[in-house]
């Protein structure tokens, strides 16, 4: 299906097209990794609904991105059972091996960190979302072994689209 | 043992298809009310079982749909508060995750009593795999006549449908929520007009949590009297707790309401970690007063923590111990306040903001004389002047955390650093 019918699916589940807002930026998102004003346009445009309705809620919500992130997003959370589980350092080591900040993506485009709020996974805290999945438990040790099989993940994608291209770093 | 009725699907392998769900007897109170019951039958079942919300408030589910007026000309609305945004619970997730059909089968129950034919299942767009689970449930339902139109041959018709939040704790708010369904910023209305007469597109709307809902069947297939048999009189029932922080078994329990808050941290959950001692619990996620070690007595129900002065919220238990800073604590739970506040109303926005910068200093050893002080009259100046309870919550988390633990934070103050680093 293309985006268009995806989004005119969802819309039908509704009386009224602005409630289809939000699951509309939810598969631009998917669609075209990020949000910025020409895709917010095209979504307004489907819907045929006022462009700052789609403006305001791209906006409001912390899960819509205005700005490309990363191939993998790490999203570790620091709410109060993550802390107490030792979240602060495992923010402190993302932050050593990856070589940038909280809120910034790795000059290969790879990873990008941010920490978010409770994502109600606490039996397993620490928990970090990487995209569509949790991983929990995390420690140093295991938080290594996840950016590796994730840096592999994206070694195969990369092969396979761009069997040419260099690989990242080179 | 306490048997495990709401958890009783989440450990079976494959217990998130319908066919185990048949299996362990699901959809057997959908017929039965199909079958035995008008939907004011429903409602009085459930007034009867003391049925109180599990999204946090506690307000009598039964008495709740009764508010819901007839023959309006407009159509009544269900709505499934599934954004489970409070921190320190993650009850909802998992009944999504393992025994979706649980969910559908409360709310088709829920929609016949209140005469809903849509329901709207409100989910937080973190929770994929739940997501998932319950959109291949709802196929699998509808595929077999639990869902649709002339449901198991009568005149009943209701669909499902999923809607998926996108990262605001504020959605949890039940008008708040409403406002999100509507394609809008998640802002809270102004009450009255309640939900139940003007809600979802200014029809009635009635909002149940995800585990209120699970309930219903039981109760349906048991009988009222079964679930006010289990825990106190007023909030009976059994109840999901979330177990998690610095204790040896975090995870997702079942027992009884009214429980005490020690027995289920210490005998279920293990008590603290080795070498550790609980110095603190937050009984019902992070908008619930924190209780000192000496108060974990108290029952798990929403009157006696009430009389505590905390409160049952969403039943999410944060353990925490001797070495955590309590400053640290209180200031990560109010940051987690200002940054979700909606913005709408001025004691929260400006308020928080302004608590979040004494807490960091004083945290930060750079606490001066007059701060706690200053404190208090900024939690004076929120609490019950904000639109939601958003704003509440906040400053009576950090009003406990100060009347418990006010040596921690004169002594930041005092030796100008951290006594925990």
């Amino acid at each position: 299906m293309t985006m268009r019918e995806k989004i005119e699916e969802a819309a039908a589940r509704y009386p009224d097209q602005r409630s289809a807002i939000m699951p509309a930026l939810l598969i631009a998102q998917r669609e075209r990794g990020h949000l910025p004003g020409p895709v917010l346009e095209e979504v307004a445009d489907i819907l045929g609904v006022e462009r700052i309705w789609v403006y305001e809620l791209a906006t409001f919500y912390t899960l819509f991105h205005t700005e490309p992130v990363g191939t993998f997003h790490l999203q570790l959370c620091d709410n109060v059972s993550c802390m107490l589980c030792g979240s602060e350092d495992l923010l402190k080591h993302l932050e050593t091996v990856l070589g940038i900040m909280k809120g910034d993506t790795t000059p290969d485009g790879l990873f990008t960190l941010c920490t978010v709020e409770c994502l109600g996974a606490c039996e397993m805290a620490p928990v970090m979302q990487v995209g569509d999945d949790y991983h929990g438990a995390l420690d140093v040790a295991r938080m290594d072994a996840l950016l590796d099989s994730l840096r592999a993940t994206a070694g195969r994608v990369a092969s396979v689209e761009h069997a040419s291209a260099r690989p990242p770093g080179e | 043992m306490f048997e495990q009725v709401l958890l009783k699907n989440v450990d079976v392998p494959g217990g998130h298809l319908l066919s185990s769900y048949e299996a362990g007897g699901g959809y057997q109170a959908l017929a039965k009310v199909l079958r035995e019951y008008t939907p004011d039958e429903v409602v009085n079942l459930v007034k009867q079982s003391n049925l109180r919300g599990r999204g946090g408030a506690g307000f009598p589910t039964g008495m709740k749909w009764s508010f819901v007026p007839k023959r309006t000309g407009k159509p009544t609305y269900l709505c499934c508060n599934a954004d489970e945004g409070e921190p320190g619970t993650f009850k909802d997730r998992i009944i999504m995750e393992r025994d979706p059909h649980q969910l559908i089968e409360g709310l088709a129950v829920s929609a016949y009593a209140i005469g809903a034919e849509t329901a709207y299942v409100y989910i937080r767009g973190e929770y994929v795999t739940a997501i998932r689970r319950l959109e291949q449930a709802i196929a699998e339902a509808h595929a077999k006549g639990y869902l649709g139109t002339r449901i198991l041959g009568s005149d009943f018709k209701f669909a499902v449908h999923i809607h998926c939040g996108a990262g605001a704790y504020i959605c949890g708010e039940e008008t708040a929520m409403l406002e999100s369904l509507e394609g809008k910023r998640a802002q809270p209305r102004l009450k009255p007009p309640f939900p139940a007469v003007a809600g979802l597109y200014a029809s009635p709307t009635v909002i149940n949590n995800v585990e209120t809902l699970a309930c219903v069947p039981h109760i349906v297939v048991r009988g009222p009297d079964w679930f006010r048999g289990i825990g106190p009189n007023k909030s009976p029932g059994p109840k999901l707790y979330c177990l998690s922080g610095q204790v040896r078994k975090p995870g997702l329990y079942e027992l009884p309401m009214g429980i005490p808050l020690r027995e289920l941290v210490e005998d279920h959950a293990g008590g603290p970690l080795p070498g550790r001692k609980i110095k603190a619990v937050i009984p019902g996620g992070v908008s619930a007063p924190v209780i000192p070690q000496h108060g974990l007595n108290v029952g798990m129900d929403f009157d006696s923590l009430a009389a505590v002065g905390s409160m049952l919220g969403s039943a999410g238990v944060v353990v925490i111990d001797d070495s955590t800073c309590m400053v640290k604590v209180a200031t990560r739970i109010i940051e987690f306040f200002h940054h979700e506040s909606c913005g709408k109303c001025t004691p929260c926005r400006e308020g928080l903001n302004w608590v979040v910068k004494v807490l960091r200093r004083i945290e930060a050893g750079e606490g001066v004389p007059g701060d706690l002080e200053q404190l208090e009259k900024l939690c004076k100046g929120i609490f019950g002047n904000t639109f939601c309870a958003l704003g509440d919550g906040a400053a009576m988390g950090l009003r406990a955390a100060l009347a418990h633990f006010r040596d921690e934070f004169v002594a930041h103050i005092e030796e100008r650093r951290c006594p925990f680093h």
